[in-house]
């Protein structure tokens, strides 16, 4: 019988599917273990109730997307051998140190969430913000070193080939070190704040246009904007630095990216625009002369390196990461540009939490962090087909001869729809639409096990 | 062989034991709140949850530093058998991913009656299937019909774990975990009447394991021939027996005088003899009789740095993890709701 969808296919997009629901998952438990110690660290020093009831509020939140993140990243470990087993005997060990560190700093957090969640009333104040803090820590350090791998399959370095074709004479901390590493790593860092950020400021400010006077959705506002305007102008400046550091180490991508066929002194930035062609021609889209030089090399008249240069063979596709990147540059732009706006409110002393047209703008901006993120990984991820390992190992070479991945991948896209609508309904009527309960008694705004 | 080798082999066979003890359970307390039953039922159910919400998440990261040590320092080991037990491996994924989601619903916040009771069903279920598969998983590597050569596995994808030896060891770890949960709780337990019920239970599921036992025992020797030669042939295979057996005797002996907190050590106990005595029998293998502990390393190169990271991690988390058990396991609960 012959499959419906080819085994490779299948593994590439079980895996795609896996990683693009864990990542929304990851980028909340990086950051939004961050926002709650905010909050409980502002309810210590000024003693106001209300940033009590956001921490709880915001831990229950946590809970459960930290909870999703747990099982759907173990899902991807799993799914490293299972659908790459080539690729995991081949580079096991090389990235298997930041994969450690990964899984200490995870157990780290697993224990400091658990006193968080459960311990409000069994641990002093000073011991529950410090496992708060080892929580908001870990899980930053997780998410760079999971950052480390990807940047290993990047730009791979600590190994040679022999001449079986093998990896041998391994360093491993050459490994986890690649030039990619920290691009990446700041890249990606900030996106997770931001695109949290915002999507907490959107949910935070559509409550607040429907009932502007609300103490609880104020105190969320001001505590979230002022890491928006510290993080944006970050986001932006590391994602010069990727695109740069593409130019160099990437080339491929960065072409695929701007669907640049020609190698080009002085090179138009693209913007908008849809390749045809295999990305010889592009229909629409504007060019901005010699602007992709400048922001790939910092001159206006440098040699950008195009397609035509890179056999067809090892070629990327460059509908999906042109079309993906002008979806994350556009975001990110869009994202900027609110924060300013606040900024800009904040220093003329406006408050910003009665500002309606403020607000419309944070409500529409909530989805485009996290747009932006899952379309950042597409560049990322699509830019390097068709290695799995940049110039070593092929996505084709490395995936499992097991038969029928079809069927995994048809169960994997059901659970995966599943458990986002749950998270989705539990979130909406959990975190964001109960009435704030800031006159309870201490004891019943616990966010420990429901009421059966 | 080389001693890094020893040293990581050892570190994944902690690893492995540390997760039967503290996952092992928390899959098992599943079983038990599928099997919630008499005047107390709620109070079972209440119980259960209370016991697992705040380390299963610490519990199951076990899981993972196996996986990362094993694809780390045991790599081929890691592709070998993620292809021939593609098919057992996937499905306990499944149950995991359903039995992790499930519990964090149930517990943060679905409040509609048949919600919950639609994923407490799949939370109990998961519970059941998963233990089953990952017993059925470390049984099929002893059978000797998963076949490697040069790397590549040559026998298929139904191979080892499609045999009754497989599955039994399978039903034996699920009755090792349920043993395990109904032990912990009864020793958590406030209310007497409620540690009673777990005592039955905890009794009754320890009897299962042992008839299990004898039944994966006797399988063995038709489709593990490697792995009951090493069982019967050895004297000190016969020691772990003995002390496997005589703790398995003592555990049900406590429950019976209602020694609750010296029972679930050594009920934990046995259940890492029996995890220890697998690994022996194993006998330097990842999978019997083709893929050796040696053949399996990644490079050996990369083994003492493994080692040495994960000693110094333990440094670190041992002590933050008996700091967990310390807040919520040593004093009664206070209830929250």
């Amino acid at each position: 019988m012959r499959p419906m969808i080819d085994d490779l296919l299948a593994a590439r997009l079980q895996m795609a599917i896996s990683l693009g629901f864990h990542i929304l998952f990851a980028v909340a438990g990086m950051a939004m273990p961050c926002l709650t110690v905010l909050a409980e660290w502002r309810y210590y020093k000024t003693r106001d109730r209300i940033y009590r009831e956001l921490a709880h509020r915001w831990a229950k939140g946590t809970a459960i997307l930290f909870a999703v993140g747990a099982i759907s990243g173990t899902v991807l470990s799993f799914e490293l051998g299972l659908l790459w087993p080539r690729f995991m005997a081949q580079a096991g060990a090389l990235i298997g140190l930041p994969f450690s560190f990964e899984g200490l700093a995870f157990f780290l957090e697993a224990i400091a969430l658990g006193i968080y969640l459960y311990g409000w009333d069994r641990v002093s104040p000073r011991i529950h913000l410090l496992s708060g803090l080892v929580v908001a820590l870990s899980g930053a350090a997780s998410g760079v070193l999971v950052i480390a791998v990807n940047a290993f399959m990047n730009t791979p370095r600590g190994f040679v080939i022999d001449d079986q074709g093998e990896i041998s004479a391994v360093d491993l901390w050459q490994a986890f070190f690649t030039p990619a590493f920290p691009v990446q790593a700041a890249h990606m860092l900030s996106a997770a704040y931001a695109s949290v950020g915002f999507a907490v400021l959107g949910i935070h400010a559509a409550r607040l246009l429907k009932d502007p006077g609300d103490a609880f959705h104020r105190a969320a506002l001001r505590l979230v904007v002022p890491l928006l305007i510290v993080v944006l102008p970050l986001q932006l400046l590391s994602g010069d630095r990727a695109a740069k550091h593409l130019a160099v180490y990437q080339p491929a991508k960065l072409a695929a990216a701007e669907a640049l066929w020609e190698t080009t002194e002085g090179a138009p930035l693209l913007i908008g625009g849809i390749p045809v062609d295999g990305g010889r021609r592009v229909l629409l889209g504007v060019h901005v002369p010699k602007a992709l030089s400048f922001l790939a090399h910092g001159d206006f008249t440098s040699k950008v390196i195009g397609l035509e240069d890179f056999p067809a063979d090892v070629r990327p596709p460059v509908l999906i990461p042109h079309l993906a990147f002008q979806v994350m540059v556009g975001c990110g732009t869009l994202m900027l540009g609110v924060a300013a706006w606040a900024g800009w409110l904040l220093w003329r002393r406006r408050p910003l939490e009665s500002d309606r047209w403020f607000l419309r703008a944070a409500v529409l901006s909530a989805p485009l962090g996290l747009i932006a993120v899952e379309a950042g990984w597409m560049v990322t991820e699509v830019g390097r087909q068709p290695w799995i390992i940049q110039g070593v190992l092929r996505v084709r070479d490395a995936v499992t001869p097991m038969p029928g991945l079809q069927y995994s991948l048809f169960a994997s896209i059901g659970v995966y729809l599943l458990l986002g609508s749950v998270v989705a309904v539990l979130l909406s009527r959990e975190v964001v639409s109960k009435a704030p309960a800031t006159k309870s008694s201490p004891a019943a705004a616990q966010e420990g096990l429901p009421a059966q | 062989m080389n001693v890094w080798v020893d040293a990581c082999w050892f570190a994944l066979g902690i690893g492995v034991v540390l997760y039967a003890l503290t996952g092992g359970p928390d899959l098992g307390a599943g079983v038990w709140h599928l099997l919630a039953s008499g005047p107390r039922k709620a109070e079972q159910r209440r119980a259960l949850q209370h016991a697992i919400a705040p380390i299963w998440e610490a519990n199951h990261v076990w899981l993972i530093f196996v996986i990362v040590l094993m694809f780390s320092a045991f790599s081929r080991a890691f592709a070998a058998i993620s292809i021939a037990l593609h098919i057992p491996i996937a499905l306990a994924v499944l149950g995991i991913v359903m039995r992790g989601a499930a519990f964090a619903f149930h517990a943060y916040g679905i409040h509609s009656a048949a919600t919950r009771r639609r994923w407490s069903w799949v939370f109990s279920l998961s519970s059941l299937i998963t233990p089953v598969l990952l017993g059925t998983v470390a049984g099929a590597l002893g059978t000797g019909q998963i076949r490697v050569e040069d790397g590549v596995v040559t026998s298929g994808y139904l191979a080892g774990w499609t045999t009754p030896f497989a599955w039994l060891a399978g039903g034996f770890t699920l009755a090792l975990f349920v043993t395990l949960a109904a032990v912990y709780i009864a020793a958590e337990a406030e209310d007497p009447a409620l540690a009673d019920d777990f005592r039955r239970r905890a009794l009754i599921a320890e009897l299962v394991a042992g008839a299990f036992a004898g039944l994966v025992l006797w399988r063995s020797s038709l489709e593990a021939p490697q792995l009951y030669a090493v069982l019967m042939g050895s004297g000190w295979s016969w020691a772990v027996q003995a002390v496997t057996a005589d703790l398995a005797l003592v555990t049900l002996l406590l429950l019976w005088v209602r020694q609750y907190r010296i029972a679930r050590f050594t009920c934990a106990a046995q259940a890492a003899a029996v995890v220890m005595a697998w690994g022996v029998a194993m006998d330097r293998h990842f999978i019997l009789p083709d893929l050796s502990v040696a053949s399996a390393v990644s490079h050996l190169a990369v083994l003492p740095a493994f080692t040495l990271v994960y000693a110094a991690g333990a440094l670190v988390l041992l002590p933050a993890f008996w700091y967990l058990l310390k807040v919520f396991k040593s004093s009664p609960g206070k209830p929250h709701d």
